[in-house]
């Protein structure tokens, strides 16, 4: 591969909060016993009275959270993201975001970073769930890029939002001068054959499936659509109108994702392409790491460009018959 | 300022407008209303550091209702102190009105959306929090019921203030041993509620929660403790001030008739009654 790899993004999510901490005093991390598991152990050294200790106690977190917002403070809520948005559905619903407050949470270890910890420990409901409520935007950085600027996106922004990512060192997958913009997908690399609508960590597996699909003359396009809520709409329309087939990619449960965000905006735009949702299906989890469960469900370089080429033989068939 | 007759002269003519509002809008949470009003007006008109004027202001106190569902007792509250018009207060659950059946910001006056049971603690937490961050002197209080005190985040947050130290923190239960289903004794024990939250590190009064006075005089006088959050058990009756509605179970979520609405207005106006010969009632009226 021709990719340089870079630092876990919980890494850059951990470095980039100093930096903004260090300059603004109203910025505060909140954790739930969860600052060694969010990287936030120099912070803490280094910026004690910024740094808020909750405990075991996700709700609270989230209440907290909310009342320092609606004091003026820069709130980071920090704990995996399973807890975060299960445990604490409700708090994240109606005091952040029916009471628009702009806490900014902070799901660390998310989708099935924790692998073999089990579902537990795995946050594949996460986007579907907060999908479905109101005033809060949803960001899943695929590299430390998108990871450092969205945290720093999310310091001045006026709403709610979401950001959630994974543990394991990631391939940089941007040229330095892009721009970066919440509710602005990324396309990554061209293509007309197939496009590649991936999210996350799984991003770099979708740019591996377009490199492998290359060698047997399939041009692939590959966005990462880190935010998907708002969805970049345009880019997905786009998509499809200039690539033959469609494939979604997310380290989530195929039901309520990006996948089906996608599928409801091409249906309604009457852009009907063949199209495939990879994700974790809805049955009860493999057992494994990170990468393992990945590649049991096709989330992986083989998996996606095996996909591809099923897709795009359905689209020939299409067009004899 | 106000003196205690003309706070009981107040507290009358809001359980007017409580039954007025319900009645108009046939919205139900009927009792608890009636149950919390005094403590709402000792805070709004003796306590509470905030006007329409200072609502931006940040070191303005804050009021967050967790028993979000006592709404009315709220709205008539912010209308008499002028945050928002009286004629509002009929536009109550309309369609398209602001005006929903729990406390929302789009409400002038109001600091947070509540109605689901066991949230404002933990937003009260973090408001007293950020005070205590910048230093500042303003306040916080929060009216809890008893029926939410199964609520599980309720107790996070009563560790949390008190491992925060939060003394500009003050939290009033709403002890009127009734919920939906019935005495909350009956429905899951929580008592006996000092000995927890004393045990939680809160420092505890009791009070009569229909006495102004006895109100004023406690909730002037928090933090109990230095360094430590204040919780007052307002012990109070449901459905208080209308005879048939007091500690009846049924009035939890019900609108009264035409003829029990009559009924109720006239013990009421017989009460007022009572005051004209002694206090100016216009400084009381709305």
């Amino acid at each position: 591969m021709d990719l340089e790899l870079g630092r876990p993004n919980l890494q850059e999510f951990s470095a980039t909060l100093m930096e903004l901490a260090r300059a603004d005093r109203d910025v505060l991390a909140l954790t739930s016993d969860s600052r060694g598991s969010g990287k936030l152990d120099p912070f803490a050294e280094t910026l004690p009275d910024q740094l808020v200790e909750i405990g075991i106690a996700e709700q609270n977190l989230v209440g907290i959270a909310a009342g320092l917002a609606s004091a003026g403070k820069k709130v980071y809520a920090v704990s995996p993201a399973c807890f975060l948005t299960a445990r604490a559905l409700e708090q994240i619903k109606n005091d952040v975001c029916y009471s628009d407050h702009p806490v900014k949470l902070v799901g660390i270890s998310a989708g099935i970073s924790y692998g073999a910890l089990g579902s537990t420990h795995h946050s594949i409901h996460d986007i579907a769930a907060l999908r479905a409520i109101n005033n809060i935007d949803i960001v899943v950085p695929a590299d430390n890029f998108e990871t450092r600027e969205s945290i720093k996106a999310a310091l001045d922004w006026n709403r709610p939002v979401y950001i959630r990512f994974g543990k394991r060192p990631m391939y940089h997958l941007h040229f330095p001068e892009t721009e970066f913009g919440i509710g602005k997908g990324i396309t990554i690399r061209e293509g007309n054959d197939l496009a590649f609508i991936a999210t996350g960590e799984t991003v770099y597996f979708a740019y591996a499936a377009a490199k492998q699909l290359e060698k047997h003359g399939v041009s692939s396009r590959v966005i990462s659509m880190h935010t998907i809520s708002p969805l970049d709409t345009e880019l997905v329309l786009r998509a499809v109108k200039e690539c033959s087939a469609l494939i979604t990619v997310e380290e989530h449960m195929v039901n309520g994702g990006l996948g089906e965000a996608c599928a409801g905006v091409l249906m309604q735009a009457g852009a009907w392409r063949p199209m495939k949702i990879v994700g974790i299906p809805d049955e009860y989890t493999v057992t494994g790491n990170q990468l393992e469960i990945f590649n049991h469900y096709g989330i992986s370089a083989d998996g996606l460009a095996a996909a591809g080429r099923e897709l795009l033989q359905q689209t020939e068939v299409n067009h004899v018959t | 300022m106000f003196t205690e007759k003309e706070l009981e002269v107040k507290s009358i003519l809001y359980r007017k407008k409580i039954l007025e509002s319900i009645k108009k809008a046939n919205t139900e949470h009927t009792a608890g209303s009636l149950s919390c009003i005094d403590i709402l007006n000792v805070l709004y008109n003796k306590v509470l550091n905030v006007s329409p004027e200072t609502f931006r202001d940040p070191d303005r106190d804050r009021y967050i209702q967790s028993k979000g569902h006592s709404i009315e007792a709220l709205y008539v509250v912010l209308a008499d102190r002028g945050f928002i018009p009286e004629s509002d207060l009929d536009t109550l659950a309309q369609y398209q009105s602001h005006y929903v059946g729990h406390p929302t910001r789009k409400v002038n006056g109001i600091e947070q959306n509540t109605g689901a049971l066991g949230h404002g603690l933990s937003v009260s937490v973090g408001l007293a929090l950020g005070a205590k961050k910048d230093n500042a002197s303003h306040r916080v209080f929060t009216l809890l019921g008893d029926g939410e005190l199964t609520e599980g985040s309720n107790w996070e947050a009563l560790l949390a203030g008190a491992h925060y130290n939060l003394d500009n923190l003050t939290a009033v239960v709403d002890y009127n041993t009734l919920q939906i289903t019935g005495r909350i004794t009956d429905v899951l024990k929580t008592d006996p509620l000092e000995e927890k939250f004393r045990a939680f590190g809160w420092a505890v009064r009791h009070v009569n929660g229909h006495n102004v006075a006895e109100l004023s005089d406690v909730l002037l006088s928090v933090p109990f403790e230095t360094g430590t959050p204040s919780i007052v058990i307002a012990r109070t009756v449901k459905g208080k001030g209308i005879t048939f509605m007091e500690d009846a179970r049924e009035w939890h979520h019900k609108v009264p008739d035409d003829d029990q609405y009559r009924l109720a207005m006239q013990e009421l106006d017989e009460a007022l009654a009572m005051y004209e010969s002694t206090v100016d009632t216009d400084r009381g009226r709305m």
